[in-house]
């Protein structure tokens, strides 16, 4: 047996330090705070398609159940709300039942927060933030999440009847999707058809997301009147980088949205998974506007470094850990 | 029968689709930004060899397939299957019909051992070895003065297989010959 060896070469673990140090370094001269907040929390995510991981714990409240992080979001809106003012941090996330190529069950998300930012402000500084790592990334391109299923589909994400959408994301994916919803449809659509096409010539920054894939991002509407959420997700060689919110402060906006969360992973069969109430509380005292922005480092340093799997640029991967 | 979900997907994994058994070839997890999560997966189904693309919802599950493969030794043919022999010493025999053995009869030879992959206990298919010697029954003599400059001819071999010789080679002589191309790689 020789699966106790790390699965990246300690070169590249040299070079992997040396870019989260130039990452540090490229918050360090924006005057951007880095912090660090728990990986265990009372509440957890409620994304419906977020698997979150638990664990007893003995505390002074006696046996409690926490949550592992899918992301430090929670933490850092609150640390917002206290007045931190702009923060990044690199911290250790966890997603049940995700690992793959270009998953892993936990991975080093680059997550930080601007307020005061714009949407577009901050789509310029994560394509400065990803330029640092890749120098040579060809040049950015605006895509909006409509226009990219009109000319790969010849479908529109907003108007096309569900019926037409299931149809076509059964033929593509070779499975049942009669009883699907349409994001269901939608997110087939698009890891199969467009995803591996996004990022080919240089920076691929995808807007204009369906209102219902807004997660924590605020709503807007577009150029033909749909509800939009106020969100980016950017793309570079056919993967999914980084995923930008104008985000949602609205304490009563934010409660509902957890509560649509829970009855929805109840009536997929998944458990409900607890609210973290301090983050309500925290927007009621008030988080100021701006935006933030989350980026799966291990995928921009395999990038970087031009390896062709996560495992190859982390020193355990899930099956070895 | 025990079920298998997506996260246990690997290689080489024998499942149930579409009322065949398959083994997984390839296992690929995808998930659009927030979106809902997918398996794209690649399985060779095991009765006719073809390899399908299918998509699954991460957390699906297929029922497992009862798919072994053994080493057995090809003992005759009665005129309407082939007999084959375990080679683990219980001399048990098994019988394989022509759908199982497909192209594969042209491989075969006595006293050699196949890959015998079983469903339920039965023969759906048979791998030959990668190489194997076999005698030259049939091919044209050889052009004098013309040896190894190139050139090729047809030669029937003893199992019924037709390939390209060089011009050099006789009847009689015994060949290796690589099964998964078909083609002549040296004299035995």
């Amino acid at each position: 047996m020789d699966d106790w060896q790390p699965t990246a070469s300690l070169a590249t673990l040299r070079e992997r330090a040396r870019l989260l140090a130039e990452v540090r370094r490229f918050f360090a001269e924006r005057d951007v705070l880095e912090v660090e907040t728990p990986v265990l929390g009372h509440g957890g995510s409620t994304d419906v398609h977020l698997d979150s991981l638990s664990t007893p714990a003995t505390t002074p409240a006696g046996q409690e159940r926490l949550w592992l992080q899918t992301s430090p979001e929670f933490a850092m809106k609150r640390l917002l709300a206290a007045g931190s003012g702009p923060i990044f941090q690199l911290a250790r996330c966890f997603r049940d039942g995700e690992v793959g190529s270009r998953h892993n069950l936990e991975f080093t998300m680059l997550e930080w927060y601007r307020p005061g930012f714009s949407l577009d402000a901050l789509i310029d500084e994560t394509e400065a933030l990803i330029r640092t790592l890749l120098p040579a990334a060809g040049p950015r391109r605006r895509r909006r999440y409509r226009d990219l299923f009109r000319e790969c589909l010849a479908v529109d994400p907003f108007t096309t009847p569900l019926d037409a959408l299931r149809r076509l994301a059964g033929e593509r994916g070779g499975l049942d999707m009669h009883d699907a919803d349409r994001d269901g449809c939608l997110d087939l659509l698009m890891s199969l058809a467009i995803e591996p096409t996004l990022g080919r010539e240089g920076i691929d920054v995808v807007v204009d997301y369906p209102a219902s894939q807004a997660a924590l991002a605020r709503h807007a509407t577009d150029a033909e009147g749909d509800r939009v959420a106020a969100r980016f997700e950017v793309y570079v060689a056919g993967l999914e980088l980084a995923n930008g919110y104008d985000e949602l402060v609205e304490a009563g906006e934010q409660a509902a949205r957890f509560a649509a969360d829970n009855a929805a992973r109840e009536a997929a069969g998944k458990p409900a998974v607890a609210v973290d109430w301090r983050l309500i509380a925290a927007l009621e005292a008030g988080m100021p506007e701006g935006s933030g922005v989350a980026l799966g480092i291990d995928r921009l340093i395999q990038l970087a470094l031009g390896k062709a799997s996560l495992a190859e640029v982390m020193a355990f991967p899930a099956p070895r850990c | 029968m025990a079920s298998y979900s997506t996260n246990e997907f690997k290689g080489g994994l024998k499942v149930m689709l579409d009322g065949d058994p398959c083994a997984i070839v390839e296992n690929e997890f995808v998930k659009p930004g927030k979106g809902q999560a997918f398996n794209r997966v690649k399985l060779r189904n095991l009765m006719t060899g073809r390899v399908w693309e299918r998509t699954f919802k991460s957390g699906e599950s297929l029922e497992a397939a009862d798919v072994l493969d053994l080493d057995m030794e090809y003992l005759y043919n009665d005129g309407e299957m082939w007999h084959f022999m375990k080679t683990d010493g219980s001399f048990e025999q098994y019988a394989v019909d022509k759908r199982a053995l497909g192209d594969n009869e042209k491989w075969l030879k006595e006293q050699v051992a196949y890959t015998v992959t079983l469903w339920n206990d039965n023969p759906i298919s048979v791998s030959p070895p990668n190489f194997i010697e076999l005698e030259v029954t049939e091919t044209d003599p050889g052009l004098k003065g013309d040896t190894a400059q190139g050139g090729s001819k047809p030669a029937t071999l003893s199992s019924g297989a037709v390939v390209r010789v060089p011009l050099f080679i006789n009847e009689g002589e015994v060949l290796k010959v690589d099964t998964r191309t078909g083609e002549y790689v040296s004299r035995a």
